[in-house]
């Protein structure tokens, strides 16, 4: 339990570090970092109760995407400011370096493995964000049609 | 009169391509782009304003007589919210009507002293936090996070001053990359880690070109088949200059 608290001012951190890098506005910093923990939280969370590669990075990248918009409609500001920082903890980078390595060391096999799981949570996070988009857009109909009647 | 309408519609056409250029030299996705650069356009008058962006060119018409069109090149790409947020606030301002269009074009020409970038030790605090809780979050390796932040400390050091020195593109990022794999080992070597492998992946994060790809994604899905491919490519070139230098410094230690 400690150690998961760890973990979650560690995403916290990473979220406002990638800010720092990228050169973030101030008042944007701590609610990227925010943005992140709760992407995260949703991912950890369907990692835990129902496992595999696919579900908890869609679903992460689905909710750092509605999030980041709603944030973005509140600040007035950019969405690309909370939704890159937000996406830092799920990128698979594990997976790519050892894929990377095994190339190096010339077993081919187990590279291709770590691969194709880099190729998948990829996939997954780019379509939980096109859902994303698919979800705002629907909102923004719904508020327009509601302001003309 | 007619002299003057002609002044005003080039000023607005200088602006609208000065304020497309600074959002895609900065990394703004490209519907962006040409949402905010239409906008301007049409708030200042000229409705039948067009745009045509590319990831290292922009032209924007004007849509009415004796004006023409635009062209602006850009060549260097650096990444920079700030400015893609200062941008946006300027241009919102320009549709309240709280600043005129000759106050909106000084402030883009000098958008570099109004947006300052945060100093080298903030970057390279921010590159340490995001190596060292990476480690911490990927791979469950708590001892290793102070060593981890040190060399992704490092790593972006050596990017930063090598893209200031040296500007061959990608060359910077596989030096980098090399430079971290290699003291990532020789800390383990020297006791000071655990995990040669962990400390590299948490190191290599800051490195990694996030905003370029999700922005391939992005544009490519917004039906801008040309600027989503070129940046897939551009991300993809780097992540195979990181791996190339990792791969390096594994073979030789």
């Amino acid at each position: 339990m400690t150690f998961f608290m760890i973990k979650c001012v560690c995403v916290y951190l990473s979220g406002i570090g990638f800010g720092l890098i990228v050169n973030l506005p101030h008042k944007a910093l701590n609610i990227a970092g925010i943005n992140a923990t709760i992407g995260w939280l949703v991912y950890y969370w369907i990692l835990t109760t129902w496992g595999g590669l696919g579900a908890p990075n869609f679903f992460g990248g689905l909710v750092i995407g509605v999030l980041s918009v709603i944030i973005a409609r509140w600040k007035k500001m950019p969405s690309i400011l909370f939704d890159v920082p937000g996406l830092v903890p799920l990128v698979p980078g594990g997976q790519a370096y050892n894929s990377i390595k095994n190339f190096a060391l010339g077993n081919y096999q187990v590279a291709f493995n770590y691969l194709s799981q880099v190729v998948w949570i990829a996939g997954s996070i780019a379509l939980g964000f096109i859902v994303a988009e698919l979800v705002n857009k629907i909102q923004q109909k719904f508020r327009q049609t509601r302001a003309r009647n | 009169m007619a002299d003057q309408q002609k002044n005003y519609d080039h000023l607005v056409i200088d602006t609208c391509v000065l304020a497309g250029t600074i959002m895609i030299e900065s990394g703004s996705e490209m519907t962006r782009v040409n949402n905010t650069v239409l906008r301007i356009a049409r708030n200042a008058g000229l409705a039948d304003a067009n745009i045509y962006a590319t990831l290292t060119g922009i032209i924007v018409s004007g849509g009415v007589a004796d004006v023409g069109a635009q062209v602006g090149s850009i060549d260097k790409r650096v990444l920079d919210m700030e400015k893609v947020a200062k941008v946006n606030e300027l241009s919102r301002e320009y549709e309240a009507k709280k600043i005129t269009i000759a106050q909106f074009y000084d402030d883009l020409k000098n958008i570099d002293n109004l947006v300052a970038m945060f100093p080298l030790w903030v970057q390279l605090l921010g590159a340490g936090l995001v190596s060292g809780s990476l480690v911490v979050v990927f791979q469950n390796n708590l001892p290793d996070f102070g060593i981890t932040f040190l060399v992704g400390m490092i790593g972006w050091a050596v990017l930063y001053f090598l893209n200031i020195y040296v500007q061959i593109r990608f060359l910077s990022e596989f030096i980098a990359a090399t430079v971290v794999a290699s003291l990532a080992i020789l800390a383990v070597k020297l006791g000071l880690g655990i995990q040669a492998d962990d400390i590299i992946i948490g190191a290599l994060m800051p490195l990694v070109p996030g905003i370029p790809l999700t922005n391939a994604v992005r544009d490519a899905l917004s039906g801008n088949l040309i600027s989503g491919p070129a940046r897939g490519i551009e991300a993809l070139i780097s992540a195979c200059a990181l791996g190339f230098g990792v791969a390096i410094a594994l073979h030789f230690f």
